[in-house]
């Protein structure tokens, strides 16, 4: 599966291991959030990066403590349809300062780049190769915000009066 | 109105060139019906029983004539000459081919309108007061707060893929006409004890086939905090509300589940730990949205004008004004409500010819400016009192002018098994006999008000639960069947109504509603207590015997 980051086509360097399967003995593992929490230490003492999967009907507050030791959080969507990682990731980015890999997995079509962009996600396990391909031209549709978010882009509301103020500065 | 400035019209400008990308992926096969589904529904495109239907909003009921005419351009262009207005301040559209969608969004952005969100599991379309900015005794404009709200949530990040639709309404006067306490979101606009402008918020209305009349969440939220609580009510909806059962995903079952009190909990902890995001609206932001929205420059005219005391001896035209015709803000001036309710007619729709002329007569004699109420009728909202008599007939002239307005033909229905592929059963050929049946003006009269609401099926989209007589078709063996409820109302003492019998078949519906109607003029203690009044002090009971005694 094409994975999108920071804009470009790229290598995944994380494997995903599944439960009950054996890690490798270095190199960057993605792992469920069940193993994860099972034994947090072990898994963070080997070597090589670790990101954990977190599932999209679970509170973080289990997840926060870890945050500044992991490489990536992978939330997901098991189908486009369902929007709860999208408040995960923002909460994620923007109430606990997590600034690692943030990743959308799950059915990730073009359509959502953007909101999940704004919602603080940088990098895209995307479904299908046409999708990743058109990555950086989707990311571009829109060049006008409405909501505020963490993604630090200027909404329509603040361009207004930005605007207002400099004209009456100018007069 | 509201008028957008070129970040306004280059956001939709951009979503009509997403959705054109999204019906071509569609048309050559990239995109599955499954996947397109969602993103067509994210553009107010469904797929009904003989075509697609497009649905095109009409923020808080507002319409410029230059927008009018363009939704009548639609109609003519793309459509079949006609369009269908509903019950949340929306248009449909019946016939739209798929391959044609992109360029009438184009058309519609030209002068400012979109399909965005108003359909799929996403904040829909925010509605208020038809009357907003003209009715007498207003706390203030509560379309700048409308649009304020629609902008938040026009394409939201974080809300786009909620469990399930979303909606939002707002009302700034005594009585509402909004319908708040049917929505998700209720906001009533009102001022603390220290003068401050705020809201009072009520959450988890919603008909269906679990109705709930929506409760208050809390009594009072300042205006410049208002999106903050907003967003505080739906990331706790997106996090935990059902997305395992489509008839239980709506927030109205979260909070029934959860109780009002611990959802409300939940909110007040997630808009405390939300802290300073960007939200507040200080004075400055709220002042900048206002000045967007102008005005007409009223004239200082008589209270009554010769024109109207000439024009009082013409029996009809009296009957329409007593009628249609309502109290306006400003000394002179009235708000007259366009009949979508013709005898024998489909409720609510107008025709391309239709839409054209009433953009002429709101140029000519409303500013250039038309609403568009949930009843499912059309308001020129700042009519000079003078100008009447010449409206009526203009009116008249256009079949707009039939004086039923709150009476029992004003019916509120749904498209029904005639269009719509969730219907059980067909609701305009009722609507229609109903307004044949009552079709006598005196006798609607003499009735009173009495909203009748039917829906083709349990989604409600008729608002049966909360009509005066609710009439809701469903199937029996293959047959069309009709619960009818009396005694519901939608306005600011919401109430649902309750079942007054055995369903009853097609053929029996016009039957029973008329011996309804009978009864309650037999048991009312005088003319002037309305149908839901008498129901109320008497309840079902003796309305039910004296309908069903001999059935």
């Amino acid at each position: 599966m094409p994975l999108v980051k920071q804009g470009r086509l790229t290598t995944d360097l994380f494997v995903h291991v599944a439960d009950g399967a054996e890690l490798p003995g270095d190199g960057a593992v993605l792992v469920t959030a069940e193993r994860f929490l099972a034994d947090p230490e072990a898994l963070l003492r080997r070597a090589g990066k670790v990101g954990v999967i977190w599932p999209n009907n679970r509170n973080l507050d289990d997840l926060v403590p870890h945050l500044d030791r992991l490489a990536s959080v992978a939330l997901v969507f098991p189908t486009f349809r369902d929007g709860r990682a999208y408040s995960q990731a923002r909460l994620l980015r923007e109430r606990y300062g997590y600034d690692g890999e943030l990743r959308a997995t799950g059915q990730i079509l073009r359509d959502q780049f953007v909101f999940m962009t704004r919602a603080g996600f940088d990098a895209f396990e995307v479904k299908k190769d046409a999708d990743a391909d058109a990555f950086a031209q989707t990311v571009k549709r829109y060049s006008v915000f409405y909501q505020p978010t963490g993604d630090g882009r200027v909404t329509a509301l603040n361009r207004r009066m930005q605007l207002r103020h400099s004209e009456s500065a100018g007069q | 109105m509201y008028a957008y400035d070129e970040l306004d019209r280059t956001l939709i400008n951009e979503r009509v060139s997403e959705f054109r990308d999204q019906v071509k992926r569609r048309l050559s096969g990239e995109l599955t019906e499954d996947e397109f589904k969602i993103l067509r529904l994210q553009n107010g495109v469904y797929l009904q029983l003989h075509a697609y239907m497009f649905r095109v909003a009409i923020p808080y009921g507002t319409l410029s004539s230059k927008q009018l005419r363009r939704l009548a351009h639609v109609a003519r262009r793309y459509d079949r000459g006609y369009g269908h207005f509903t019950t949340r301040q929306n248009i449909q559209f019946n016939w739209i081919k798929l391959a044609e969608l992109p360029d009438a969004l184009a058309d519609l952005a030209e002068v400012g309108i979109h399909a965005m969100q108003t359909s799929g599991n996403n904040m829909r379309n925010v509605t208020s007061d038809q009357w907003a900015g003209v009715a007498p005794g207003e706390i203030e404009d509560p379309r700048i707060w409308s649009e304020i709200i629609r902008q938040h949530t026009t394409l939201h990040p974080e809300f786009s893929f909620l469990p399930r639709k979303f909606k939002i309404a707002i009302t700034a006067a005594e009585h509402d006409r909004a319908a708040i306490k049917i929505h998700d979101i209720g906001l009533r606009l009102h001022k603390n004890a220290d003068g401050e402008t705020g809201f009072e918020v009520l959450v988890g209305g919603g008909l269906g086939r679990t109705p709930f009349i929506a409760k208050t969440i809390k009594p009072f939220v300042s205006g410049r905090d208002i999106l903050g609580y907003i967003e505080a009510i739906l990331r706790v909806y997106n996090q935990y509300g059902r997305r395992d059962n489509i008839y239980k995903a709506r927030i109205k079952i979260l909070v029934h589940e959860l109780g009002i009190e611990k959802f409300a909990k939940e909110v007040d902890e997630e808009w405390k730990a939300m802290g300073d995001v960007g939200l507040t609206l200080d004075h400055t932001a709220i002042e900048e949205v206002r000045s967007r929205f102008s005005y007409p420059a009223y004239e200082k005219l008589p209270h009554m004008p010769d024109e109207l005391k000439q024009a009082a001896h013409d029996k009809l035209f009296e009957r329409w004004r007593k009628n249609s015709v309502s109290a306006h803000k400003v000394q002179g001036y009235s708000i007259v409500t366009l009949s979508l309710k013709p005898v024998g007619g489909p409720p609510g729709d107008a025709t391309a010819e239709q839409m054209d002329a009433v953009a002429d007569l709101a140029d000519k004699y409303s500013f250039g400016e038309i609403r568009v109420g949930h009843e499912q009728n059309l308001a020129l909202p700042h009519v000079a009192k003078r100008d009447l008599p010449a409206l009526f007939k203009a009116l008249d002239r256009l079949g707009l002018a039939t004086p039923n307005v709150n009476l029992v033909t004003d019916i509120i229905a749904c498209p029904g098994l005639d269009y719509c592929s969730l219907a059980n059963a067909r609701s305009i050929p009722i609507a229609q006999e109903l307004t044949r049946r009552f079709a006598n003006h005196d006798t609607a009269d003499l009735i009173g008000r009495l909203h009748i609401n039917i829906s083709g099926c349990i989604n409600a989209c008729g608002h049966h639960h909360v009509g005066h007589i609710g009439i809701l078709g469903v199937e029996k063996n293959g047959e069309e069947f009709y619960q009818i409820t009396i005694g519901g109302r939608a306005d600011e003492n919401a109430q649902l109504g309750t079942l007054i019998g055995p369903a009853v078949p097609y053929a029996e519906v016009a039957d029973v509603i008329e011996d309804i109607v009978e009864a309650y003029l037999a048991l009312r203690d005088r003319p002037e207590e309305l149908f839901v009044d008498t129901v109320k002090r008497l309840g079902v009971e003796p309305i039910r015997e004296r309908v069903y005694a001999t059935r």
